[in-house]
Order: structure tokens, then sequence, then C-alpha cells
């Protein structure tokens, strides 16, 4: 493993080697002392093209606490607008000395094109529509954790499925791992060709929230993006919560216990009710946390090693 | 597990009444060392290191009547060769709910070589807190320290040539007790 | 004038072979021709000779990008691919939207002497689709525009190209639209609409954006009583359309690139922009509807869209590239490997005689008849030639047949009866 664009770069076992070093970097965050020194000498580059918060500190705590040295750049704005290729922005990062690039950009596939340019490893922080393979290493490891073996598991994944790699990712790994996996969301916001899709990759997808809730194992609700409530996707924010909110309600549908996934940042009231967001059975910060370990495995297993031909 | 071809290069250095013997040696002496099983806390170094610590443990627990804290600390993270080898995923570490703090810490491993993996182990060591005292006990001590290191108990010095290669077999991870020593020139040293 | 060439035991398009005698810009002789005292000579046995090869559509980026494309170094890709005559689109900077910018490409174009260079005048100004740019001074130009185009954006609104298509009636003018519906693929658009858009995360394109768009104009054709050319032709629904107006007497003419023939959506899967191009390639059930239409005569020309661009413009994340990929020097190749089953008569036709009767230009697609002015092509159809981009005339590199082995090779063009390639 050279890079990590997307969840296709990984096979079975190599998920399992990476949710077992995380285990143990999940372990190191609790003590008192949360630095290993696996990484020292190694400089990794946060390469941001497009704001996030959550995704940039997890990936600097994980860097930082495997002791390389990690540095933030944020590339905001197309570098189409100020005249300078993206090639050229990346090599010139590049050409300073780094070991891997942490790349977030608003373009699908960036991530890849970037990957042939540089001899250095890539690890895709999210990349347009396209994919954010960490953010579903991090939300299966989170589901393993409670679950246990996630064959046979039905996870129900609900929201703005067209713009959403989070959703992407997570129905690849998920059905690497066996789980049996749904998809919900109103017809306006499925993406293109999902019947073609689901078939061939083995999910379901469903208009209906409420059929498919009594059934699930864990149910994902993804961020509906704000810009997305003017493009006339669904009328109004509070149809859009009625047809396909985890609302109080519905909590009431779910199995005991269910665990409640959110990838934040959540608009509470509109995907995700309070009581759904601040349930016992919510992952939402277990998310978090096992973000930084599962971050910390990425690295160390694109870094610590001498990569064998 | 079966045992694999390379088992039967090389001469038997210790058979397992030897190794049990030398087991229950190191034990006293720890004890002796220690006076008693007192905030003793074994941590075998993974992947043979840690059913050495546990049969020393019970061992002092035959003896004393209470079976000291036992747990695991891996080095891989720590090591100063990471670079050279492909990444291979951390194994277990363990440390009882109590920490090292105070603690008198026995590192078990199964053989003493370079000293590198002992300099890692108390890298990793110094991250989980402050011990009181830490000492090292080896099933083998075959000599060609690279670092100023040195074990406290030993099972056997076992002199070796560089291009020679030390095996040791434990019924828990591999289904029989032994250490062999053979000749593998140009093979990678095993510890 | 250039001295007489003498084109020896050609295979002409109907399959007779026969030497050519070139003479004074026309074919002066066919058949079998004396070796004559300062005639040069041309061992074209086992050649098919066709006549030059005529581009409905092509960007030469000149005036704007020199970095990209100049119009000499266009014509130069032009006349190795085969072409002598070309229509230089409007979308440069500034635009050809007046009578002056019009006469400056046309000047360029004769300037460089190897293809004729016919500017596409604008439809509005500066291709904003709001207002009608100076369509009858370009007409009258020393240029003679006669091809209008607002190409790589649609003329969207409705009433502003009913006003179009009455307006360059009296001069015999065409309005041919880049067919892209802007509410239903804006400018982020760059992926087939379909599975692969959806699993790559690409903003769709879908093909009814196209459709929509040719059943108005269609529709707006016949109530004009005008005629509309359809560019870029990328899906079987916009065939259907077509075919149907067709049936209805409606005056529509179309065109398909080379690439639309036979590349397909799923190349888009690496994210490599060389394949970025507007419309964007389609799943292969498209590529057959459109082989077939160009059989059938639905289809009435081969375009190249020929779109250099450099280098640094297409190293972008592939939403942010720039669209288009060159087409001048592969186009006949492509179109003998897509369609193979086309005669060397319908390959002239769809090449050469419909694009030049579509554009007006009468010095070209004329058979190859003695009279006839000398505007030839020469090509091996056995060739079978690995496509190389760094082996390119163009200024630019984005090839996508880069690679690729095709079939037949033009090895010979003549204008007027001087050789411009080969």
């Amino acid at each position: 493993m050279k890079h990590l664009l997307s969840i296709d770069d990984l096979t079975v076992d190599d998920i399992e080697t990476l949710f077992g070093t995380a285990a143990e970097m999940h372990d190191v965050q609790r003590r008192s002392v949360k630095k290993l020194p696996a990484l020292r000498g190694r400089t990794v580059i946060n390469l941001f093209f497009e704001d996030s918060t959550r995704t940039r500190s997890s990936f600097e705590i994980a860097g930082k606490w495997l002791s390389a040295d990690t540095i933030n750049i944020s590339a905001k704005g197309s570098s189409a607008s100020k005249g300078e290729s993206l090639r050229d922005t990346v090599l010139t990062v590049t050409a300073m000395g780094v070991d891997a690039l942490v790349v977030r950009h608003a373009a699908s596939g960036a991530a890849e094109q970037i990957s042939n340019w540089v001899d250095v490893a890539v690890i895709n922080a999210g990349d347009g529509m396209h994919e954010h393979p960490t953010q579903a290493l991090l939300d299966a490891y989170t589901l393993q954790r409670q679950l246990g073996d996630l064959a046979g598991r039905h996870v129900v994944i609900v929201g703005d499925l067209t713009h959403s790699r989070v959703f992407r990712s997570n129905v690849k790994l998920l059905r690497k791992l066996g789980a049996e996996v749904t998809v919900v969301a109103p017809p306006t916001l499925m993406p293109s060709g999902i019947d073609a899709w689901s078939k061939e990759a083995g999910f379901a997808a469903s208009w209906d929230l409420d059929e498919v809730l009594p059934s699930a194992d864990a149910v994902m609700m993804l961020r509906v993006q704000r810009e997305r409530m003017q493009g006339g996707f669904f009328p109004t924010p509070r149809e859009y919560t009625v047809g396909y909110g985890l609302t109080r309600g519905r909590l009431s549908l779910l199995k005991p216990d269910t665990p409640i996934c959110h990838p934040g940042p959540m608009n509470r009231g509109l995907e995700i009710a309070p009581e759904a967001a601040d349930a016992a059975s919510s992952k939402v910060l277990d998310q978090v946390s096992s973000g930084v370990a599962v971050r910390m495995s990425v690295l160390y297993h694109l870094l610590a090693g001498e990569e064998v031909a | 597990m079966p045992p694999s071809p390379e088992d039967d290069r090389g001469r038997a250095v210790l058979d397992a009444q030897d190794i049990a013997r030398a087991l229950t040696r190191i034990s006293h002496e720890i004890l002796e060392r220690n006076r008693g099983a007192d905030d003793l806390l074994l941590l075998g170094l993974p992947t043979r290191g840690v059913p050495l610590a546990r049969r020393i443990a019970e061992r002092i627990g035959e003896v004393e009547g209470r079976v000291p804290e036992v747990g695991s600390l891996d080095v891989t993270l720590y090591r100063d060769d990471l670079r050279k080898h492909p990444a291979r995923g951390p194994q277990r570490t363990e440390i009882p709910g109590s920490g090292v703090d105070g603690k008198t810490v026995v590192l078990v491993d199964d053989v003493l070589y370079s000293g590198r993996t002992i300099r890692a182990a108390l890298d990793a060591l110094a991250d989980y807190g402050r011990p009181g005292v830490v000492r090292l006990a080896v099933l083998v001590d075959r000599g060609h320290r690279e670092l100023p290191i040195r074990a406290d108990h030993v099972g056997k010095n076992l002199p070796s040539a560089r291009t020679e290669r030390v095996m040791v077999r434990l019924v828990e991870s591999d289904g029989y007790d032994e250490v062999r020593i053979a000749d593998a020139a140009g093979a990678e040293g095993q510890a | 004038m250039s001295a007489p060439i003498v084109v020896r035991a050609a295979t002409l398009p109907t399959g007779e072979r026969a030497d050519l005698l070139l003479r004074e810009g026309v074919i002066a002789e066919i058949g079998t021709v004396a070796a004559g005292a300062g005639a040069e000579e041309v061992d074209a046995d086992g050649l098919v000779v066709l006549p030059g090869l005529v581009d409905l559509h092509t960007h030469l980026r000149e005036p704007g990008r020199e970095d990209a494309e100049t119009v000499r170094t266009g014509s130069r890709a032009a006349a190795a691919g085969g072409f002598t005559a070309v229509l230089a689109m409007a979308n440069t900077t500034p635009v050809t939207d007046t009578a002056e910018a019009a006469e400056r490409v046309f000047d360029l174009g004769r300037a460089a002497g190897l293809v004729d260079v016919q500017p596409v005048g604008a439809v509005t100004r500066g291709l904003a689709g709001e207002e009608l740019a100076e369509l009858g001074l370009m007409a009258r130009s020393r240029a003679g525009v006669r091809v209008f185009s607002d190409d790589g954006r649609c003329v969207a609104d409705a009433r502003v190209m009913r006003r179009a298509l009455e307006y360059v009636k009296p001069f015999g003018g065409v309005v041919s639209q880049h067919a892209q519906e802007p509410t239903l693929a804006g400018a982020q658009a760059c992926c087939h609409e379909g599975e692969l858009s959806g699993r790559l995360g690409l903003p769709g394109w879908p093909g009814v954006a196209e459709e929509v768009i040719v059943a108005r104009d269609v529709m707006l054709a016949r109530h004009t009583g005008s005629r509309v050319h359809v560019a870029h032709v990328s899906t079987a629904g916009s065939v259907e359309v077509i075919r149907w107006a067709r049936g209805q007497g409606i005056q529509v003419t179309a065109e398909v690139t080379p690439h639309h023939l036979l590349l397909t959506t799923d190349l888009l899967a690496g994210y490599d922009p060389v394949f970025k191009v507007n419309p964007p390639l389609r799943p292969e059930e498209d590529t057959l509807a459109l082989r077939e239409a160009l059989r059938d005569g639905t289809i009435d020309a081969v375009a190249t869209d020929h779109a250099p661009h450099a280098r640094h413009d297409k190293e972008h994340a592939f939403v942010d590239a720039a669209f288009g990929m060159l087409g001048l020097e592969t186009a006949l190749a492509v179109v003998r490997t897509a369609v193979p089953e086309l005669s060397w008569e319908e390959v002239a036709r769809v090449m050469s005689a419909n694009p030049a009767r579509i554009a007006g230009l009468p010095g070209h697609g004329r058979p190859v008849a003695v009279g006839e002015p000398a505007n030839l092509t020469l090509v091996d159809p056995e060739a079978e030639v690995t496509v190389d981009r760094d082996a390119s005339h163009s200024l630019s590199r984005n090839n996508p047949w880069h690679g690729r082995t095709l079939r037949a090779a033009v090895v010979g063009t003549f204008l007027r009866g001087a050789r411009t390639h080969g």
C-alpha cells in the first residue's frame, strides 16, 4: 500500500491490519504520554484545498502522536483561479521534502490525480463527492467495536447520497466487510445510475426510511449540506426532516442500542434530532476519537516501513 | 503447529527441561533481588517474551502464594530499524490498570542480542510512567551487544557467531519447548 | 503557382485506379498521364485519393491563446490530417463577433497558406447569449462568414435562438448549435450522467440536456423556415430527434466528432483530464447509434472539435480542467477505425462534400474530377499507426489517442495543387 486514495485500494486483510493497529493506537490515546516515536523525522503535510477543521485536526493529532512533523497548508480557492495548475501547486509543496500528503479537495478524483504526479504517499482526506476513505474506516472501526464482526449486519445509510463521499467510501468498505447495506434518500438525492450500481455492488437503495429502520443494526446519518437546500433537491428543510430525518419518533423504530453514526458536523433538527444525536447509542463522539486512532494506523502503515517493491 | 523444516537444522542447546529449570532459577533470583513479590510487574516483550513472563509469574506465585502482575509491552513503534522493514502492525501492549509508576518492572524477553529491542522497550516504558526499578530477564543471552545494556537474570549464556541463528520455540506459540542454534549465513538474524 | 504534379496510380474513391495531373490549382487530367517535363511525380500506388477534407469545427485559439495553438500550427496539424479547409470557431479572445475579427482570422489563415481557414462568427456578442453579434457585417466581410456558433456555450435563450435563425436567412447563414441546456448541465457538468458519474462523484452531464435543445431547435427551424446545424451530436436520443426532423422535412444538419464515435465514458474512471470533453464521452450504446446515424446519413458530417489546450490548463482537478481534445491529425484514421464499413466514397461524403456544403465553401468538397480544384488527400488505407502525442504539429498535447493504434494514415495533402503535407 503506497497510497490511500480509495477503499478500492484495500484488501480485507489490509483493513484488518489497519483496525488491529488502530486498536493499539486507541490505547495510546488513554496514556498520559500520548506520543509514539514511530514516525520521528517524517514530515506529513495536510494539504487542504477545502476547509475542514475536524478532518485536518484529526490528521494533525494523529501525525503528532506518531512524532511526525505535521504541517497544515490551506490552499483554499481553486488554484485555477490563481493561474497555477494543481500539479504545480502540489509539486511545489512536495519539493519541500515531505513524506506524505494528506489531501482534501473539493473536486472528485483530485487525490488520485495528485498521486500520479508525486512519488510520496498520498492520503485522500476527502475528494469532492468521490471518497473519504479514512472516514469510512473510522465508521466501520467504531461499529465493529460495538457490534463485533460486521458480516451479515444491516447498516442503513441515510441522506444526501448524491453529494456524499462518506456514503461512497462507506458502501464500498461495508460490502467488503460483508455487511448488508441499504442506502436511503429521496430520488433527487440518489446518485445517478444507483440501480445498476447497487445491483452490481450488492446493496439496496430505498426511498422509504420507515420501512428499513426496523431491521437496521446500525444507522449512519449523512449531513445535508446547507448549499443543497437551495438547489431544489427537496422543497423545504421541514419536508426533508419529515421524510428522511432521524427524528425522535423514528428512534422507536430502531432495535434497542442500535448505534447511530454521523460524520459531523450535524444539522441538529434537520437530518438528526437532538434525542438521536445525544442518545446513549449515539456514536458521534466515539467516531471522533476512533478517527484519530484510525488515522494514526493509516499514517503508520503508509510511512513507517520501507516500501517493498 | 508442525515444525518447519528449518527446525531440524543446527543443534538443540536447551530442551524443555533445561528451559523449565532456567525459568525456575530466574524466578527465584527475581524474588531474591526484589525481596518478595511486592510491587513486582513482569512485562513480556511480544511475541515470546509474553509467555515467558507468564511462566515466571506462575512460578513466583507458587513460591509466594501470590501471582505478581503480568503484562506485555510491544516495542514495534519504538524500534530504531522501523524503516528497514516493511511496516508491521504493533502487537498487544497490556499494562495492568495500576500502571508502572514506582513498580519494580522486570522486562522479559527470549533472546538478548544487540540490545536494541531493550533500548526500545525502555523508551516505551518511559511513556507509560516512571517505574521505581527496571530489570531485565532473558532466557538466552547470545552476546554481540551494540548498546550498553546487560541482563539482570539470564537463563543461559550462549556464545554464538553473528552468522548463527538462535531459535526459541515455546509451547504457547510453537507447540513445544526448545532452543536451537543453527548456522544461517545471510539470513536475517533472529533476535 | 506551383509546378504540375502527377499523382501516379492512385485509387479513386470509386475504386478505379488512375493517374491525376494537378496543374494550375485544378485537376487537369485523370486517366493515364504521360510523364511530362517539369512535373513532379508522386507514387500513389496503393493509396486512396480523396477530396480534401473539410472540418466544420476547429478551435485554433488565435487570437488570445497562442500558447495553445496558432492559426499556423493548427493549419499544419490540419494539413497533416488531410484537411484543406477548416472552420475556426469563434470562442477566441477577443471573440470573433465582428467583421474585423473575422477578417483577421481569415487573413491569418491565408498567410499560413496550408488550409483555407474559414472563420465561424459568434451568434451573440461576446458569446454571452443575449444580443446578436453583427451577423450581417460578418457575412458581408472579406471573410464571407456563413456559419455562426457560440460553440462552447449553448444559445440557451429560445428567443435569441429564434432571432438568429431568422436573421441569417437572407445571406444563407446557418447557426451551429452547441446543444447543452445549462439548467440541466451547468458549467461543472463534465461526466456523462449515469452509473459511472454516480460512482465517481463527478457532476453529471445528462444526454437529455443535449436532446431538449436539439428538439427545441429543430422546432424553431421549422417555425422560422431556417436551417440549423447541430454541433457534436453525442447521444442516441439526439439522433432520434434529428432523424424525425429530417422525416418532417425540417432543415437540420448534424455533425459527430471522431471521439464520440469511438471513445466511451468509462475512460473517465481514472480522472484523466485528457478525456474531459464537452459534450462528454458517452456510453457505448450512444457510440453505436452515432455510427449508425453516420452510415445512414442522419448525421451529415464528421467534425473534429479539435480543442488544443496548454498543458497547465489540463493539469487541474478533473472538474476544474479545460474541456477538449485534439482531433485534426487523427480524424480520418479514427473514422476508418470506428466505422470501417464506410466506403471511401462515403468517407469523402461525410468528411468533405457534406461539411463543405453545410459551410458554403464552393471550392471544397468537390468530386475528384477533371476541372475541379486540386484539393486532395492521399491516404494509405493499409497503414496501422500508433499515435504518439509528441509527434503532433499542434502546439498542444491533449491527445486522447496517444498510444492507440489506428487504421489508415494520411500521407499527402494538396491545396489547389500545392502540396501542404507529405
